[in-house]
């Protein structure tokens, strides 16, 4: 019954969606007010039935109901209780009631919560919210409905691919996820506000709480998965560029460009369509890194995980929601003012400033993802790699990074250079000796790590000015939120840049009680043995690991081998200090029953991580003030409303 | 779900190169460092540019696909007998065509793609130029 | 706000939707392709590079590139013994042999008794086979797999390239490009 009940309740839902968009677009009429009062509840009621129809799903996996063809197709009676948990969204129909059920449920909050905005651009944005939901209900309820039953219950699950029961692939990909369609949220904001020309301050305090929300789980997504991806491929690198990397790269700098430009918009009323069309843009992103990945369109090794066919729906998705939105745009922003002015030098400025740089690294991104095809449309097959990408982006990414020191500490609409000089010194000195000192020490390294490495210094440290002269104990927790979030872009720069600049690697071919060195640490093969686990068995290789003169640690890497469905994986094996990792990969055995080793010291590189981890962190803290402090504003206005009601009775 | 099966299958392609596994050890070069770190290092910088071709989507450098490893047995070899690192590239482009650098080859069907921040950049001021000149008056006048 | 605004210029507001649209017609152009994964050799037209590869299996000679430089086109095959698709495009070898076709083989990371034991198995289309190991001749023609076939004309010049299995149905086409390599 349980599945039949989560159909039932998501036509409910998608036919309440219509209906939502229905009313809202009466009420945006002349005359139409009497339907003004019935989009909220029914956004409300969608997010309901939503949440609902999700549980459903989670149940029906939970108790590995096998009538039911997606769970049999899924998963498996033996399979721990998480990843029963998980295999509700790691497949695509799954995955896609989890899309709606984020989408109409923020609905629903953004219709009880939200009372700043003009009540007309509220109801347009629920309306559009309604719009684009219904898109995905068409997708989930026509195309591929995960609720469909088997006409004979299977006797057992096919079981979860193995090599997806990893606690982080188990959750790394519902964060990304809940990023992404976080950012329609904004998308919708942007909508409501162009059809009713209220594009100001109120819009951009509505909207940012849910741009943040998102960011923060884009950010961790992408760190998370970069870490996942150092430890599981077996050859230290955490970055690729690749393009269902760039898939969720794309969306957090339109993020980032967004959550900045709305600000400025919040607080100084400047910026008005460009803030717009960044809401747009982010949005676009996260639905064009959708249908990157699925179409399977540009050439690599995830080709495999496609289907053209709901590639393409995707696409005419796309197409209705952005193209629609961006005529919508055209049409509009030639009456959208772009609000206040301000000095070339003024914080607005800096953000202007932080804005074009996102936004160039987010086309180069783009346009060297999408090169490749462009070139075979012209009949050449190309490659564009980090050779490429690196440098280009370091064009727009290094000059943010410098002025990230000075921004944060300028007046809004106009500051004399003069005022800050003597603080800005103290981040471009330590720019300076920390340059220096790179040369001088370590000449041989390239340029962008050498670079990466003193902007990354000064930055850790001019992120903390701002707090410089402040009473801390007033200042705003969302002040601190952006110091921490700048700290942490300084110190995963640092990570990086050390990474790529001071790296060694050891490859070796071992026998058992021989002895190697990698950077500062001496490695000594132990033992070789087979271990088993609960559906894998593997070699087992002990190794251990002294830092110089100190105390050794043991390492355990593995190469495993999968029996259903067969396959290979190298385990890592990781081991942290304060100043760097070791990184140690067990590969085949020789022919002459030597062992291939793989050794790598990476200095400093878990600071990469870390930073990515404090960048979230300071999105947290900021999102908690940000609404701490709403919730007081109304609490204030509504007691403020409530005495003068009683003023009235009283008179 | 899209980088979950992406992850899953860039994996699999690792483990898996499309057929049946040879029975042959690897390259001498494959897996081994050359004696000289100078020359080493040399190597890593153009293996990491190299793109693996049996698995599409890998640096040679990154991959434990056979020919991978093969690949790097042909670059380390070279760069051991002092050639250059262009002239292997220069090489290999001749017989894979371009799609092998992960480099972007000099070559106007890639100049858009090195004009691109110059335009990004040059639109970014078109769009600014007006404005800013405008609020510095006005910022002055008050 | 006392200033008017300045008039923002029309192109900029339309400029997002024409890139999009630049996008879309792209991906749609992408999708209606025909899927085209394989790496096709650059090096069609130029000579076979200088190589002498040891014999693949006792009983056969080993290859090299003299032994393309005889005035009359050739096949050149590259296969392995590990590989599935060489097994499934054998018949089709063996037709073209019967046909007076001339086949050299590439076996690529090979041991002696599996080539031995392979063609045991599929037959035995090659008049010589050669034993690549470190794919040096694979890469010296910009081969990037298995199997994979080249038509080779008389003076040793690569003709054409034939990625993956030879099918039935890709006989003529083969055929005619051994002729045309013999104008």
């Amino acid at each position: 019954m349980i599945a039949e009940l989560g159909l039932a309740v998501l036509w409910m839902a998608a036919a309440l969606a219509v209906l939502q968009l229905f009313a809202g677009v009466v009420a945006l009429r002349p005359g139409g007010a009497a339907m003004t009062g019935l989009v909220r509840p029914l956004a409300v009621m969608q997010g309901a039935l939503v949440a609902v129809s999700f549980a459903s799903l989670i149940t029906l996996f939970l108790e590995t109901d096998l009538s039911v063809k997606l769970v049999a197709e899924n998963s498996h009676s033996m399979k721990p209780v998480i990843f029963k948990l998980a295999g509700t969204w790691g497949n695509h129909e799954g995955s896609m009631l989890l899309w709606i059920t984020i989408m109409a449920v923020s609905g629903g909050i953004v219709a009880l919560v939200e009372k700043r905005l003009r009540e007309d651009t509220l109801i347009a944005t629920l309306a559009g919210q309604a719009f684009v939901s219904l898109g995905f209900y068409a997708f989930l309820l026509l195309s591929s409905n995960p609720f469909e039953r088997l006409p004979e219950p299977a006797p057992e699950g096919a079981g979860l691919n193995p090599l997806l029961q990893d606690i982080g692939l188990a959750f790394h990909p519902p964060t990304l996820y809940v990023g992404y369609v976080g950012l329609s949220v904004a998308f919708s904001f942007a909508i409501g506000a162009l059809v009713t020309r209220d594009v100001g301050p109120a819009f951009a305090r509505a909207m940012r709480p849910w741009v943040l929300g998102a960011w923060i789980f884009l950010t961790v997504g992408i760190t998370a998965g970069s870490y996942w991806a150092y430890y599981t491929l077996g050859w230290g690198g955490w970055w690729f560029w690749d393009p269902v990397e760039n898939a969720s790269l794309m969306p957090w700098l339109a993020a980032t460009a967004l959550l900045h430009s709305a600000s400025v918009l919040a607080s100084r009323n400047a910026l008005r369509a460009w803030t717009v069309m960044l809401g747009v843009i982010a949005f676009s992103m996260s639905m064009i890194g959708t249908f990157l990945v699925r179409s399977g369109i540009l050439t690599s090794v995830h080709a495999f995980a496609v289907d053209p066919e709901r590639g393409s729906f995707i696409l005419a998705l796309l197409a209705i929601y952005i193209g629609g939105a961006l005529a919508l745009f055209g049409l509009r922003a030639s009456t959208v003012t772009e609000g206040e002015r301000f000095s070339l030098f003024s914080r607005e400025a800096s953000l202007v400033f932080n804005n074009v740089m996102l936004c160039g690294t987010l086309g180069i991104v783009l346009l060297g993802t999408l090169y490749p095809l462009l070139t075979e449309a012209f009949g050449t097959k190309v490659s564009v790699g980090p050779p490429y990408f690196n440098p280009v982006s370091a064009i727009f990414v290094l000059p943010m990074m410098a002025v990230m020191c000075v921004g944060p500490l300028l007046r809004w609409r106009k500051d004399k250079p003069g005022r800050i000089t003597a603080t800005v010194a103290i981040p471009a000195l330590l720019f300076a000796l920390v340059l220096l000192a790179v040369v001088v020490f370590a000449p041989a390294i390239r340029v962008l790590p050498m670079l990466g490495i003193a902007i990354g210094a000064g930055l850790a440290v001019g992120s903390w000015l701002p707090l410089r002269g402040r009473n801390l104990r007033r200042t705003p927790l969302s002040v601190y939120g952006m110091v921490v979030a700048h700290f942490g872009i300084g110190v995963a720069l640092l990570g990086a840049a050390s990474e790529s600049a001071f790296s060694t690697e050891r490859l070796a071919a071992m026998n058992v009680g021989d002895t190697q060195t990698v950077g500062p640490i001496t490695i000594k093969l132990l033992n070789i043995e087979p271990v088993a686990g609960p559906n894998w068995t593997a070699l087992e290789a002990t190794v251990s690991a002294a830092y110089k003169d100190g105390a050794p640690v043991t390492l355990h890497p593995q190469a495993r081998t999968f029996s259903s469905p067969p396959g290979e994986r190298t385990e890592s094996a990781l081991h942290t200090r304060w100043n760097g990792q070791l990184y140690a990969v067990l590969g085949n055995e020789g022919e002459d029953g030597r062992w291939q080793m793989r050794f790598w010291w990476k200095p400093f590189v878990p600071l990469l991580w870390l930073g990515g981890l404090l960048v979230a962190l300071g999105g947290v803290l900021s999102l908690i003030g940000r609404v701490a402090h709403d919730v007081k504003r109304l609490r204030a206005e509504g007691k403020i409303a409530w005495r003068k009601t009683r003023m009235e009775q009283v008179k | 779900m899209r980088i979950l099966l992406a992850l899953l299958f860039a994996l699999l392609a690792l483990a898996q190169p499309a057929t049946a596994q040879d029975l042959l050890p690897p390259a001498p070069y494959a897996y081994k460092q050359l004696e000289d770190p100078a020359l080493e290092a040399k190597a890593q910088r153009l293996m990491e540019t190299l793109r693996c071709l049996k698995c599409q989507s890998q640096a040679i450098s990154d991959s434990d696909a056979p020919m991978a490893g093969d690949m790097r047995h042909q670059v380390r070899t070279r760069i051991a007998a002092g050639e250059d690192p262009e002239a292997i590239r220069a090489w290999l482009v001749e017989r894979y065509g371009d799609y092998v650098s992960y480099a972007p080859q000099n070559k106007p069907i890639m100049w858009p793609l090195f004009a691109a921040p110059l335009v990004i950049l040059l639109l970014a001021a078109l769009l600014l130029r007006g404005r800013f000149r405008r609020a510095g008056i006005k910022g002055d006048g008050q | 706000m006392s200033e008017p605004e300045p008039k923002r210029s029309r192109i900029a507001i339309w400029l997002p939707l024409a890139l999009f649209g630049a996008f879309f017609a792209l991906v749609i152009w992408g999708l209606v392709r025909p899927a085209d994964r394989e790496v096709a050799s650059a090096f069609i037209g130029k000579p076979l590079p200088q190589f002498a590869l040891d014999a693949a299996t006792d009983g056969q000679p080993g290859l090299s590139t003299a032994d393309f430089k005889v005035g009359k086109p050739k096949l050149l095959n590259v296969f392995a013994s590990w590989c599935v698709p060489c097994a499934i495009e054998s018949p089709q070898l063996d037709a073209l042999a019967k046909q007076g076709v001339e086949i050299d083989g590439v076996a690529i990371r090979d041991r002696k008794e599996d080539v031995a034991r392979f063609l045991a198995t599929n037959g035995n289309p090659f008049q010589r086979i050669g034993k690549d190991d470190l794919s040096e001749v694979q890469l010296g023609i910009g081969s990037s797999g298995v199997p994979e076939t080249f038509v080779i004309d008389g003076k040793g010049v690569i003709r054409y390239q034939h990625l993956g299995e030879i099918r039935p149905e890709d006989m003529d086409l083969i055929l005619r490009k051994l002729q045309e390599a013999g104008q």
